[in-house]
């Protein structure tokens, strides 16, 4: 069995404060989930608040029980846990606008987020808080449809919701609702996902359809309202992570590609690791009603938010067993094999096109913005 | 999807692929004159496809590049006012002027609001009449009848606290001084197939017949690029010049006549400066007499100061064909999407910012070579 903590890598991304170029003010594209999320991650919070954990920008922090002072073949609490396990912890904000749409709302989204990002790491989600800041004036009615949500979540996901905080601001100074979740959960011995850990050779497996949630929303934004069929995919990972890790324990890491969609995850898992990522454009799996509102948009699906799919990067020789796991479980049946990890051009992603020729797929500037014509 | 799948079909593709190599025989540097066109182009790799013989250059046709810094500025002050409503089509926000751009102000709290339509900009205004909604009217002569429509709508609703700050440019003078230009290199143009759904291809003819040159009005599929070349190619190397269709699906000689009657009561011709190459006389639209009471710069009286681009852009060369993105000193250094020098690097459809989207490592790759 490996030794978490020796393999445990640590990026060095931090100790550089990347200048946070001439902005005075914070931008809608600081939120992006593209670069210039990054750039304020890394000129900003890191060089104050950065820490070996921190620094290794995962969807979720891990630390050795042993660093909290708890033995775990000793008595008490910590006796539950098996040796070698390690904690995971992570949070997240949640903001949407509207707080309900098709698939799902806020609260769900609130849980499933946390619960996720624990769930990509190989962690078994356990416990929640949520903070909630309240706008005055917002109808209770509403949110007891959000917190009812929000207790369904939780019963599917398995967890507990253990702590809680409540703030409300003066009307107009906030948009109706915003929710904070944190979660622990517990990552088995042996288990040491990281993004880090991508090696040329290895395939990377999408578990389902992407844009979904992100075009629903935008189907709802004021001034652009079409007609759709979409829903959010909004749904719970665990179960389906549980099974692929339990399928294929070499599976190198997991992330959800959430804000700034598939393009932004791979881009940060081809810099982490220092590889080349490929993909085939004729691989990704994407709704005809996704495609035909981006194309309306000028938008790229490949930048659109999901919130109930996974990346999965996993040695060749597993890949098609695991791709089949994928498929047999309820929240996978549309999951393909979308490309490779490469040795060349280490830190970029490249897509194969639909015609046969190339390009890189970057990361996102700021925002994705619909073209004027 | 219909009108799509089939123009992005692989098996199509390698035969015009094979079409065009085969019926070149000299080297032809061919312009596509619109951003969208370039988009295409960069994304799905086909100047890869293409015999080293055939060289494309990106031409002038972003909307959001050739519009002159001043009128950026002009719409920064103009959002700034407390009394505005500022609307404009979303790539427009992350243009630089002089002193940041439309997402600064927003951030400092200027009402900026994206809209999908100029349309919508009257539903806005009717929802605050004591403020007035100002809506960036830029474009080519794709948007003019969308942008001539709200302006016409206002009028005979009698809204009157809308405006619009115009800037609209048309793309057959731009190809008049490209060609006429000492530095010309292009051979044949590839013209933008949904300027020519409104405007029609007639105004091209004497054009093709003046510089004696192929102009082939093209789509924007991946099969539309690669059939617009290869009608392009073999008028070269058949010595003939003039104007094919290649967009016959959507594009009519006379073009949408109806939208033209729209864009002439609401619009007159008028002399233009583009981004990064100079004024070009009778290249772009104002509001006529009848509806000079919309113009944002008539209602808002704004400074007139002369802005400087940052002397290290070259986007002017870029914009005319003369340079490629790659090589600029500043490119993907010091000028990149998220710190744009200027505007070929902000609009999803300038080359440069194609350029560094979709084909940075290829290009560097390639630059000692060249």
């Amino acid at each position: 069995m490996n030794s978490p903590q020796d393999e445990q890598p640590v990026i060095a991304l931090v100790h550089c404060p990347v200048p946070l170029s001439n902005q005075q003010h914070v931008l809608l594209g600081h939120g992006s989930g593209g670069k210039m999320s990054a750039e304020l991650i890394r000129g900003m919070f890191l060089p104050e608040l950065g820490n070996d954990i921190l620094n290794a920008l995962e969807d979720q922090a891990t630390f050795e029980l042993a660093h909290l002072g708890l033995e775990t073949t000793g008595q008490g609490a910590a006796a539950a846990f098996p040796p070698g396990a390690r904690l995971a912890f992570t949070t997240d904000a949640y903001v949407v606008k509207p707080l309900f749409f098709p698939g799902g709302d806020i609260g769900k989204l609130a849980v499933h987020g946390t619960v996720n990002d624990l769930a990509v790491g190989g962690a078994r989600p356990l416990y929640l808080s949520a903070a909630f800041i309240l706008e005055e004036g917002l109808p209770l009615e509403l949110l007891r449809r959000i917190v009812g949500s929000m207790r369904e979540a939780c019963e599917a996901a398995g967890v507990q919701l253990v702590a809680g905080d409540t703030k409300v601001v003066d009307r107009g100074k906030g948009d109706q609702v915003f929710i904070t979740t944190s979660g622990i959960g517990l990552v088995p011995p042996g288990r040491n996902l990281s993004i880090a850990r991508a090696q040329p050779g290895d395939r990377i497996l999408v578990s389902g359809t992407i844009g979904d949630h992100g075009m629903t929303i935008m189907s709802l934004r004021e001034g652009l309202e079409f007609e759709t069929s979409l829903q959010s995919d909004t749904a719970p990972l665990h179960d389906l992570a549980e099974q692929m890790l339990t399928a294929c324990p070499n599976i190198r890491c997991m992330r959800d590609p959430t804000r700034g969609g598939v393009a932004s995850a791979l881009n940060e898992l081809a810099e982490a690791a220092r590889v080349g990522i490929k993909i085939d454009e004729a691989q990704l799996p994407v709704r005809d009603e996704v495609r035909a509102a981006c194309e309306l948009l000028g938008l790229d699906p490949l930048y659109v938010a999901n919130e109930g799919k996974l990346i999965a990067v996993v040695p060749a020789a597993d890949a098609e067993r695991l791709l089949a796991v994928v498929r047999s479980h309820p929240l996978g049946r549309d999951a393909r094999l979308l490309g490779e990890v490469v040795d060349d051009h280490p830190g970029m992603v490249v897509m194969r096109s639909l015609v046969g020729g190339q390009r890189v797929v970057s990361m996102l500037a700021g925002e994705q913005l619909p073209r004027i014509c | 999807m219909k009108y799509q799948d089939e123009y992005r079909d692989p098996a199509a593709a390698r035969k015009l692929q094979q079409a065009i190599r085969q019926a070149t025989t000299r080297p032809w540097t061919i312009m596509e004159v619109c951003g969208g066109q370039t988009h295409t182009i960069v994304k799905y790799g086909i100047d890869e496809l293409l015999p080293p013989e055939i060289e494309l250059v990106h031409g002038p046709g972003c909307p959001v590049c050739v519009t002159p810094l001043e009128v950026i500025d002009r719409a920064l002050e103009i959002a700034t006012r407390p009394d505005v409503i500022f609307c404009s089509f979303g790539d427009m926000l992350r243009v630089p002027g002089s002193q940041g751009d439309l997402f600064s102000v927003k951030a400092a709290g200027g009402d900026v609001r994206i809209v999908y339509s100029p349309l919508d900009c009257l539903k806005i205004a009717a929802d605050h009449p004591d403020r007035t909604v100002v809506f960036f009217a830029v474009g080519f002569e794709t948007t003019a009848p969308a942008n001539a429509m709200a302006v016409w709508q206002a009028q005979r609703r009698g809204i009157v606290n809308f405006a619009v700050l115009v800037s609209h440019s048309l793309v057959p003078p731009a190809i008049a001084a490209i060609m006429a230009s000492p530095q010309n290199r292009v051979r044949g143009f590839l013209a933008a197939g949904h300027v020519c759904a409104v405007m029609g291809y007639e105004a091209y003819e004497p054009l093709a017949q003046q510089f004696q040159v192929p102009i082939v009005v093209t789509g924007f599929e991946p099969l539309d690029l690669l059939e617009g070349i290869l009608r392009c190619v073999r008028m070269l190397e058949a010595g003939r010049c003039g104007v094919d269709n290649q967009y016959a699906r959507v594009v009519r000689r006379q073009g949408n006549t109806a939208a033209i009657d729209l864009v002439k009561q609401v619009f007159e011709v008028t002399d233009r400066k583009w981004r990064g190459i100079g004024t070009i006389a009778a290249s772009g639209l104002r509001l006529s007499e009848a509806f000079r009471h919309y113009d944002a710069e008539v209602r808002f009286p704004v400074s007139r100061h002369d802005a400087r681009e940052p002397d290290t852009c070259i986007s002017g060369l870029i914009l005319q064909g003369v340079k490629k993105p790659w090589q600029c000193p500043a490119f993907g250094t010091n000028c990149t999407p998220e710190h744009p020098l200027g505007a070929t690097m902000v609009s999803s459809e300038g080359a440069c910012a194609a350029y560094y989207h979709y084909g940075r490592h290829r290009e560097v790759a390639n630059m000692p070579a060249r």
